[in-house]
């Protein structure tokens, strides 16, 4: 494995922020697949005015899927609804101090998780939150990260 | 922090009776095997005596056992030099869905070049049917290859019973037994194995040695054209210290396995026992009873595996997994989905290879701080949220209710 995980995101991973559940939540969403390995479910209590309160999250996943989901929560917290949307992959990586580029796809999975928590908070009130688009609930099934080659060594050879 | 071991099935430390004996030929002895002098000679004596030494400990004759650079090339040799060689009698080759990747690999560009291969299932232990290998024999079948014992989850083979059906058809068998040398008793004339790898680093000898026998009338094309060395079958200028030191290791593993195989099947009986009795929802995965002493796998619901083996180093552990995320690929591992685990929890598992140096505190301790990981990472998943507000959805509680074994 020889997984070259950042300090970031061994801290996120050991001391994940903002687990848990949130009791009635403003807005909640699920993405990912457990075949593929990576479930996230993300929590928001969010105020009169649009402004994030509180973030929670559950994660089935590797390292990275966990330290993502922390880190997503994290940044969101105490943003506007329109600033979360800015809260993207990159965004989490960049706070991550960046992830191995197999790992990727859990960044995409975060941001995914938050966008399906703020789109059930917009159904929920019946308003439009500009910019954010209908979440893929199976990202996997779209987007998965780069597919190593059969030959590039990283399979384990006992 | 203490430092525990559990992965000795990837790989062992070399020993420090393998290391003195290895020592000598890095630089006093340093005289290549080829050359006439004494120094050179000296050389020459020290591969025959630990060729002689190995081929005794198998059963064998020395003229039988070609050295090589470890187990995969060993795998990739027997397969690809047979058929090679045998092509004109025949181009359809039987092995089983669980094997190494050192042979399915070799197996998959066998197929792009025209050969047909059948790969056989196994059953929820991970053992190959007979009546399924005699089924699959064609008029045109040239070789089977069937792994001794398997790397992720022990599960032994009835190689001798295998081979047998083989023969019988007029087909020669290859078995990789890389992890079964030094860890199981081997006779190749008992088993009736026409060819056989096996590798040095996995039982306290050096890295970068291993050997393939082959039974005398096998035919089989050069694996490198050059020089004599190794029958002329394969050139190169002999690994001196590391076939010394091959042969010092596997000279101990033997003296000493009977004792050392009832020892470490002790301490993994009493960790099975520890897992199903503690930990809910885990599933051992291979086989009760036909599996290597040094093999522990399980699956825990719920969780993947990579969090899991953080953690566990973390604690000072160090173990792997079957899980998607431990091997750069987007599927989790091959042999635990042959045996019928659905991908959520082959996603989970965790295997620990217990060695030489493991003693049952340490197999303790690894499994009390697993039970306290494995209830964090429980409390941090969505899927574990689910089942405790809904109590069903379980596939373990699933498979329980089906009639599979060894589920917590």
């Amino acid at each position: 494995m020889a997984m070259n995980y950042s300090e970031a995101v061994m801290d996120h991973f050991t001391n994940p922020r903002n687990v848990g559940e949130i009791e009635n939540p403003s807005g909640c969403g699920t993405v990912g697949n457990a075949v593929c390995g990576d479930i996230m479910r993300v929590y928001l209590d969010i105020d009169e005015n649009g402004v994030i309160q509180d973030a929670k999250f559950k994660t089935f996943g590797c390292g990275a899927a966990i330290a993502t989901s922390s880190m997503a929560t994290v940044l969101v917290k105490g943003k506007t609804v329109q600033e979360a949307l800015e809260v993207t992959n990159k965004a989490v990586m960049e706070a991550l101090d960046g992830l191995p580029p197999v790992k990727v796809h859990c960044s995409l999975l975060a941001e995914e998780a938050i966008h399906a928590a703020l789109w059930d908070y917009a159904e929920k009130n019946g308003i439009t939150i500009e910019g954010l688009e209908r979440p893929v609930n199976d990202i996997s099934e779209h987007e998965h990260g780069p597919h190593p080659d059969e030959d590039d060594g990283d399979e384990d050879e006992d | 922090m203490k430092q525990i071991y559990l992965d000795n099935a990837s790989t062992t430390p070399v020993r420090k009776e393998v290391l003195d004996a290895m020592l000598p030929y890095f630089s006093e002895q340093f005289g290549n095997p080829s050359s006439i002098y004494p120094l050179g000679q000296d050389a020459s004596d020290a591969v025959a005596e630990a060729r002689s030494t190995i081929a005794s400990l198998i059963g064998a004759s020395p003229k039988e056992l070609y050295f090589t650079s470890g187990g995969s090339e060993a795998d990739n040799w027997a397969i690809k030099g047979f058929v090679e060689a045998n092509k004109d009698k025949g181009r359809h080759i039987i092995t089983s869905a669980i094997e190494h990747h050192a042979v399915l690999h070799v197996c998959e560009a066998l197929e792009r070049d025209g050969f047909e291969v059948t790969y056989l299932p196994v059953d929820e232990d991970g053992l190959v049917s007979p009546a399924d290998f005699e089924a699959a024999i064609r008029p045109d079948t040239i070789l089977a290859s069937i792994m001794m014992a398997n790397n992720e989850i022990g599960t032994i083979q009835p190689i001798a019973e295998l081979a047998s059906i083989a023969h019988e058809h007029k087909i020669t068998f290859h078995s990789d037994a890389v992890q079964a040398f030094g860890h199981l008793p081997i006779n190749v004339k008992e088993l009736g194995v026409d060819m056989m790898s096996a590798s040095a680093h996995k039982l306290y000898g050096p890295k970068g040695v291993g050997f393939l026998y082959i039974r005398k009338g096998v035919k089989i094309a050069n694996l490198i054209d050059g020089g004599q060395q190794e029958r002329g079958k394969r050139a190169t200028t002999e690994n001196v210290p590391g076939i010394v030191g091959f042969a010092k290791a596997a000279e101990l593993a033997l003296a000493e396995q009977a004792e050392e195989m009832e020892r470490q099947r002790a301490i993994r009986d009493h960790a099975i026992a520890r897992v199903l009795a503690e930990i809910p929802h885990a599933k051992l995965n291979g086989s009760a009873t036909e599996r290597l002493a040094n093999n522990i796998n399980f699956s825990f619901e719920f969780i993947e595996g990579e969090g899991m083996l953080l953690q566990l180093a973390a604690r000072g552990i160090s173990s792997s997994s079957g899980s998607a995320c431990t091997s750069g690929s987007l599927d989790p591992s091959h042999v635990l989905l042959a045996i019928g685990l659905p991908h959520e929890i082959a996603h989970g598992s965790l295997r620990l290879t217990l060695g030489r140096d493991t003693t049952m505190e340490d197999v303790d301790f690894a499994i009390d701080s697993l039970k306290t990981i494995l209830e964090n990472l429980r409390s941090m998943s969505p899927l574990y949220e689910d089942y405790q507000k809904t109590h069903v959805g379980s596939i373990m509680d699933k498979m329980k209710a089906a009639g599979k074994k060894n589920i917590s």
